[in-house]
């Protein structure tokens, strides 16, 4: 079972002090691959926190770990996560001609990893 | 910790554009690392802690250890061997290393870029368009008494940037800090910024633009239809009392962030923004400004606009500079496999771009400049580990609102910087291509830097 929802890469306090500590370093490289959901999404995807799940687009896709938010934070069908490689692999590399590729409000499926 | 301790005091904070002069960094000198940053805000507290000194070589090629001088040499004949070489990144080193950079760039007749392409150069395009109602923070800190953040988190991003300019701090005209403020926050989610806000409007993803259009019309004193909820999320009743706010303010800012520039609309949600500070000056004054996000990121638009006449995005193919986002910016030279060998100075783009961009980095000759090991530094043929700006070494950077600051060093590197290692590689690049043209005859090809360097 699959959804597609909206991805939204964003800076975070943990990606901040993290990328000081080294990009290729496993905090932030766990940082940057795990993202937030709206608590009724992963109820209806049947997901708990520290799940795995697939998030795809026709450019490409990673899989990360999942977090609960509650839904007056994040609304449903939203997914946060912090700005990485991860969610670059999402990014088309046309920029419409501005030099900027859409690196938010990125449209992705979304589907659980079988453990 | 030893006894050789050193006090540093207001010294700069380069992590975000926030670049806070007002720290004290308390600096062993015998384990070389700054074990206090009184003053810094969480990001700062990493940066400085987490910047040490790390074994490795100061320079690479294929990474294999080598020579500072055979790596230059090297990297000089890359980049004067392309045809269409790239300079990316910028936004991490001094104005003194972007100049450098900007001569070699010149030299080769490649293009410049830096990270401003995806941040704010969308913001930078606008601003082309639309023009500017600007400020530095210290009026908005003892002046301002609207404040309002479109598409950012800065509980975040800038920590610093509620304490030290714009919620809680006290002003002149603002003597009891927030109270005499109204703050608004405009997100498509709730974050840790929101707490902070008197009014949070939730704009629906990709709907920035229509919201700020129809800010605009209100403003203006137009009719605006109720249906504006249904397109953006936010009701009519809500944004008439907003724009009242507004524009009986005695002094508003509006902050962007880059929930602007990176969706749907890009430059003309900065744009529609400007447009909406400068209508309301027909009412009181207002500025608008970016957020901008790493730490000398404005230094990269103001040395590149001041030697080139252009922010980002420029290229010297022709012997002079021309400004084309979309053809001369990175994501696109890389995408479009234009580009044939690539210096990137303090940036990681093998990690942080399209997977086009990063497939043809792969594919072609990297030069590049770092203090840590990064995606880009693994792929590259000439690896340069350089010094920390504003920790090891000195120079100049501009904070986000193009105020320009002097750094204080804590402590010496055995690295060099990137200023070290770019000056003696522009002077080998001028010998190269000036030697080139001499033996194609007088006046064949010959490149001139836009501005002089020493």
């Amino acid at each position: 079972m699959s959804e597609t929802m909206l991805l939204i890469p964003g800076r975070s306090n943990k990606q901040g002090t993290s990328l000081n500590k080294g990009k290729l370093k496993e905090e932030y490289l766990e940082v940057t691959s795990t993202v937030e959901m709206n608590e009724d999404d992963m109820q209806r995807l049947q997901l708990e926190d520290g799940d795995r799940v697939r998030l795809s687009n026709s450019i490409g896709e990673f899989t990360a770990s999942c977090k609960k938010k509650k839904s007056k934070d994040l609304p449903e069908g939203m997914i946060f996560i912090a700005y990485g490689p991860s969610s670059s692999r999402l990014m088309e590399s046309d920029t419409g001609g501005s030099g900027m590729p859409i690196s938010k409000n990125i449209e992705v499926e979304v589907e659980k990893v079988a453990a | 910790m030893s006894d050789n301790i050193k006090t540093v005091k207001n010294a700069t904070c380069t992590f975000c554009g926030c670049v806070c002069d007002d720290m004290e960094l308390t600096v062993d000198l015998d384990a070389k690392r700054i074990t206090k940053a009184k003053n810094a805000c969480v990001l700062g507290r990493a940066w400085f802690a987490e910047h040490t000194i790390q074994d490795g070589p100061a320079a690479m090629i294929d990474g294999k250890e080598v020579t500072l001088e055979e790596a230059i040499e090297e990297a000089a004949q890359v980049l004067t061997s392309a045809k269409f070489p790239i300079t990316y990144g910028l936004s991490d080193t001094t104005c003194e290393a972007q100049r450098q950079a900007v001569a070699i760039t010149d030299f080769i007749r490649g293009s410049i870029d830096t990270t401003t392409s995806v941040c704010h150069g969308p913001s930078g395009l606008a601003f082309q368009g639309v023009g500017e109602s600007t400020m530095t923070l210290g009026e908005v800190k003892n002046r301002a008494d609207f404040i309002m953040y479109w598409g950012g988190n800065p509980a975040e991003s800038h920590p610093r940037h509620f304490t030290r300019y714009t919620v809680t701090p006290k002003g002149m005209f603002t003597p009891n800090g927030k109270k005499d403020r109204t703050v608004v926050l405009v997100d498509v989610r709730k974050t840790p910024s929101t707490p902070v806000a008197d009014i949070f409007l939730q704009v629906k993803p990709g709907k920035d633009f229509e919201l700020a259009w129809a800010m605009r019309a209100l403003v203006k004193g137009h009719k605006v239809d109720s249906s504006i909820e249904n397109e953006t999320g936010v009701s009519l009743e809500v944004l008439e009392d907003l724009v009242q706010r507004m524009k009986n303010c005695n002094y508003g800012v509006l902050f962007m962030g880059m929930g602007l520039t990176m969706t749907r609309g890009r430059h003309f949600n900065s744009g529609a923004i400007m447009a909406l500070a400068a209508d309301l000056n027909e009412f009181t004054h207002f500025v608008a400004k970016p957020v901008r996000g790493h730490g000398n990121v404005t230094g990269a638009d103001n040395v590149v606009s001041w030697q080139t006449g252009y922010p980002f995005g420029v290229n010297f193919s022709k012997g002079y500079p021309r400004f084309n986002p979309g053809e001369f910016t990175t994501v696109d030279t890389l995408s479009r496999c234009d580009a044939d060998a690539a210096l990137i100075i303090a940036s990681d783009p093998a990690a942080n771009f399209p997977q086009a961009a990063i497939n043809h980095l792969g594919s072609i000759p990297v030069v590049s400049f770092d203090t840590k090991e990064t995606a880009t530094s693994k792929l590259a043929h000439v690896a340069f580990r350089t010094s920390t700006y504003g920790i090891n070494t000195g120079g100049t950077v501009y904070r986000m609102d193009d105020v320009p600051i002097t750094l204080r060093p804590a402590f010496e590197s055995p690295f060099p910087s990137d200023e070290d290692i770019l000056t003696p590689l522009r002077k080998r690049v001028q010998e190269i291509v000036i030697g080139k043209s001499k033996a194609k005859g007088a006046g064949a090809g010959v490149t001139r830097a836009a501005s002089p360097v020493k």
